[in-house]
């Protein structure tokens, strides 16, 4: 009999597993994204299952939060040849699936139960209704990962400046207010004292 | 119960299913990016399968560094795309064959 | 004195004339011609009378050997390399004829280089100091050859062999604008490779069987190594000995002029003339001889050595003596004389008669540079025209220098009571009671040696010093005496050419004069055998009326009178009739031909084939332009796999994973 957490488990197993095919068969980039965010939802969903609250909801915030929008916001501003990138699909297919296949299979027989069944992993213990997994993970994150926790942050900021300075341009064609130079302007470009001949009075 | 195998059965076919994206999508690179994210999910779903199962926290730190990272190279890796398009009106992996001798 | 006081004496004789050398060389414009000459004279005047103090310690006082060692060089697996002095009774011998002699020719030079500047074209740079180089490489030669002869280890042994070859090469090609002396001086340095190649390769034996270089260590553990017998070639074992001597006795052809390494010898005479009497007559070309009297020890125990030592000198004093006869320059002719002396000197340490070779190696020190330094002054008064064909009648212009000539060739020839008579004689008694295999021959050599030597002496010393006058009109006018600085050497060297013979023939042939210092199995010990029947100086005079070789010497200057002086239409006529053996007489017996067709031709022939296959095949083909080729082709192979598609390195990677995965699973 099938118990209610295994239901679960089953169910979203099955629509991170679907919504990840249709991520890579889907015509439409949009259409991937989406699929996408499903597929990350679902696996937030999966992670509460283990207990990882902390995480799942980071998931959520970071990846269909920050991460997917991002994907939307560069797959809409790009002009993409669909048909161009569809080359090649269906005669590739084939052989994806084939290799695919395998991998499930040779991997499956590595992680399959016979290594990883509940005979040598047992069920752990569910924590009490109090635990906080996010204090948890905190206690842990700000004293034993300080230093790593420091470089990921910095790995971050890298992140950004680096994005930021790949896709800034300046446009010529685009009239701006150029405040440093409006600061440093002296009297002489402004200011043009010419000599000229008093008029006659009449 | 729910075995440990049954989410790591979860995450290979998942990892596959995105090996297998990258062979068909290969000419698209925003959905080899896609493709990218999934893998890392795939490996995430390991680690905090085992973190569960082995009862330690350990292995949710490493998915939070590598949400971090992942999240980095997200943003790196559309950038480049960007500036790539802006460049040569195209995102096709195909053309991308400069280091090709 | 004290042992210290020994010690910094020793020093002190190497180190003034390097001083000299240093100072007149590198500082010439300073110290100008005079300031040259003042410093190297007294430099090698300090080591002389210094030498002469060892001499008086050692010989007279009944001083003890000094064995110093001034500085170690390096230690390298228990074998230790450094700079040490032997002073034994050899040893001071040689230092005090060294430096006499350099002393004589450093004065005579300030006559003879007087105009060098005129020998050298207008423009050249070279010709400036030419005066103070000329008397800083005589200096530095004094040096090397006191270097040489004062060591006490195999290692300094080299460094003055090839210091003494250095100089002699700067020496040869002195004049540096004349093409045939920059010929000359390369050919001897190419010819003493030769030797020295043979050389080096039996200190390396040494090093290899005795783990010592230094000669006390060597000589005393020679015994041990008597019956050890090596496989150069394999399956054919020689006795170490044997190789190792033979191999040391390569070099000393090579330095000490034996056939066939003596081709150099009389092409070296392209040097100025003090050169050819201090170098190529007194003093380095006996380093050979020197060397092989040191390692008596070693050559004691080889028979094989002795008579290939002992034959090879028998054809040099022979076949070089006929080479004298049908050669024009007075320099060669006395070149000549010095390689057939040098062949005695090799036949009596061929003979056991080490005592006896180094006597007339002494005795021939003095005549021979007498004799050189004569044709010297006589090539002064030529104004450097050296064909004995333009000269004649000198006798009256010249006193002094027809004199000492005269005594000079007295001396070589061996008339009673000169040095030569001495020392020349005792080889030959000695040679005539050895036993080694070949002393036949080589005892028929040497009295043949005798006539022939008088033969050429007297036929020089008659074109020049007698008959017709045969210069020109211009050159005659110019003829007259040279200048002191030239006559006082000639004298002071004719003084020991006449006397020392006498003096010393007792002590140092048939004494025990040489002590320790050189070593004789007993069994070959002519000299001693010889002295116990009585041979002494004055038994040598009373015997000379029934002596072999004092009728052949008589017999060769009175053919010399006969041939030159009397019927000179007789060399001309022998000439003519038996042409083919005076034309192979004129090309010294073709010598030059085979030398430069087997050691050049062959050294040429293994560079090319090195060239060829080492370098341009093996190492620029294989090595180099191989492994390019390698590394490009597996690049060829390899670039298939680089295409540039993502793709395909995504497909490696699963690949590679699925290969890992299976790896796990079995």
């Amino acid at each position: 009999m099938i118990s209610f957490e295994q239901l679960l488990f089953y169910l979203f197993a099955a629509i991170i597993i679907l919504s990840a095919v249709r991520v890579v068969t889907v015509r439409n980039p949009i259409h991937a994204a989406l699929y996408l965010v499903l597929t990350f939802f679902t696996t937030s969903a999966l992670w509460i299952l283990l207990e990882a609250e902390f995480l799942a909801i980071t998931l959520v915030l970071v990846y269909v939060g920050a991460v997917m929008v991002l994907f939307l916001f560069v797959i809409m501003m790009l002009d993409i040849d669909i048909a161009e990138m569809r080359e090649g699909f269906v005669s590739i297919l084939p052989l994806a699936v084939v290799v695919a296949v395998m991998m499930v299979a040779v991997m499956v027989m590595v992680v399959g139960p016979h290594h990883f069944g509940l005979e040598i992993y047992p069920a752990a213990v569910r924590h009490a209704a109090d635990y906080s997994n996010t204090r948890d993970l905190g206690s842990v994150l700000y004293t034993v990962y300080l230093y790593p926790f420091e470089i990921a942050a910095v790995i971050l900021l890298v992140a950004i400046v680096a994005a930021i300075s790949l896709t800034h341009r300046r446009r010529p064609d685009v009239v701006t207010q150029r405040i440093e130079d409006q600061v440093a302007v002296t009297k002489s470009e402004r200011l043009k004292v010419i000599e000229m001949k008093a008029e006659e009075r009449r | 119960m729910v075995e440990l195998s049954d989410f790591l059965i979860v995450a290979a076919i998942l990892f596959s299913i995105s090996m297998a994206g990258i062979f068909i999508n290969r000419k698209n690179l925003i959905v080899l990016l896609m493709c990218i994210e999934l893998m890392l999910l795939a490996v995430n779903i390991n680690f905090v399968a085992f973190s569960h199962y082995l009862g330690d926290n350990s292995g949710q730190i490493f998915v939070f560094f590598i949400l971090t990272v992942a999240a980095a190279e997200a943003a790196i890796g559309l950038a480049l795309l960007v500036v790539l398009f802006r460049n040569r009106q195209t995102i096709n992996v195909a053309n991308l064959d400069q280091l090709k001798g | 004195m004290t042992i210290s006081d020994l010690h910094s004496v020793t020093i002190a004789i190497v180190l003034a004339p390097l001083i000299g050398a240093l100072i007149a060389g590198l500082m010439s414009d300073a110290v100008g011609r005079k300031g040259a000459h003042t410093i190297t004279i007294t430099g090698v005047a300090i080591s002389f009378i210094l030498s002469a103090i060892l001499f008086k310690y050692l010989v007279f006082e009944g001083g003890a050997t000094i064995e110093q060692s001034v500085y170690t060089w390096l230690v390298s697996d228990g074998i230790v390399f450094e700079i040490g002095f032997l002073i034994d009774r050899l040893t001071v011998m040689m230092m005090v004829v060294v430096t006499f002699v350099s002393l004589m020719v450093h004065i005579y030079t300030i006559g003879y280089m007087a105009h060098d500047e005129e020998n050298w074209p207008q423009e050249s740079l070279a010709g400036r100091n030419s005066y103070q180089r000329f008397f800083s490489y005589i200096s530095l030669f004094t040096f090397s050859m006191l270097m040489l002869v004062m060591a006490n280890n195999f290692m300094q042994l080299f460094f003055g062999w090839e210091a003494v070859g250095l100089v002699s090469y700067l020496l040869i090609g002195f004049w540096s604008v004349r093409e045939s002396a920059v010929y000359a001086n390369l050919k001897a340095f190419l010819v003493n490779r030769v030797g020295d190649f043979g050389f080096l390769l039996g200190i390396g034996a040494v090093l290899m069987y005795f783990n010592s270089l230094d000669y006390m260590t060597v000589f005393e553990n020679a015994e041990l190594h008597k019956d050890v017998m090596v496989e150069v070639i394999p399956g054919s074992p020689w006795s170490l000995m044997t190789l190792i001597c033979l191999l040391l006795f390569i070099g000393a052809m090579g330095k000490s002029a034996q056939f066939p390494l003596h081709i150099w010898l009389p092409d070296s005479m392209e040097g100025p003339t003090p050169i050819s009497a201090l170098i190529h007559a007194a003093t380095m070309v006996t380093a050979g001889i020197f060397m092989v009297a040191r390692m008596s020890p070693l050559f004691e125990l080889s028979e094989t050595a002795l008579s290939t030592v002992m034959i090879i000198g028998a054809i040099t004093a022979l076949f070089m003596g006929f080479l004298g006869l049908v050669q024009n320059d007075i320099k060669r002719v006395v070149a000549y004389s010095t390689l057939s002396q040098l062949g005695y000197m090799t036949v009596a340490l061929g003979a056991s008669a080490y005592a006896a070779g180094i006597f007339h190696l002494m005795t021939h020190a003095f005549f021979k540079a007498l004799l050189f330094l004569g044709a010297g002054s006589v090539i002064i008064a030529m104004h450097h025209d050296q064909d004995m064909r333009n000269m004649g009648g000198l006798r009256k212009y010249m006193p002094i220098t027809w004199i000492t000539s005269l005594i000079g060739s007295l001396a070589l020839i061996g008339a009673p009571g000169f040095a030569g008579f001495f020392s020349k004689d005792s080889i030959i008694v000695a040679v005539g009671h050895s036993t080694v295999a070949g002393s036949g021959f080589a005892y028929f050599a040497v009295l043949l040696g005798v006539f022939i030597t008088a033969l050429y002496s007297f036929r020089m010393y008659f074109l020049v010093f007698h008959g017709k006058e045969r210069m020109s009109e211009k050159s005659r006018s110019h003829l007259h005496e040279t200048p002191w600085v030239v006559t006082l050497p000639l004298v002071l060297l004719a003084i020991p050419s006449v006397v020392i013979g006498f003096l010393w023939v007792d002590s140092m042939a048939f004494g025990d004069f040489f002590g320790s210092a050189i070593y004789v199995a007993a069994n070959h010990d002519v000299l001693t055998a010889l002295a116990e029947e009585g041979h002494n100086a004055v038994s040598m005079l009373l015997h000379t009326p029934i002596s072999a070789p004092f009728w052949l010497a008589l017999a060769g200057v009175a053919t010399a009178y006969l041939l030159y002086m009397r019927e000179t239409w007789i060399p001309e006529l022998i000439a003519s009739r038996f042409s083919r053996i005076h034309n192979i007489l004129l090309n010294k017996y073709y010598m030059d031909e085979f030398a430069s067709a087997f050691f050049g031709g062959g050294s040429r022939l293994l560079g090319t084939g090195l060239w060829r296959l080492g370098d341009m095949a093996i190492i620029d083909g294989l090595a180099v332009n191989g492994s390019a080729r390698t590394v490009g082709w597996c690049s060829s192979l390899l670039r298939h796999i680089q295409t540039g598609y993502l793709y395909h390195y995504a497909f490696a990677m699963i690949l590679g994973l699925l290969g890992l995965f299976l790896y796990f699973l079995f």
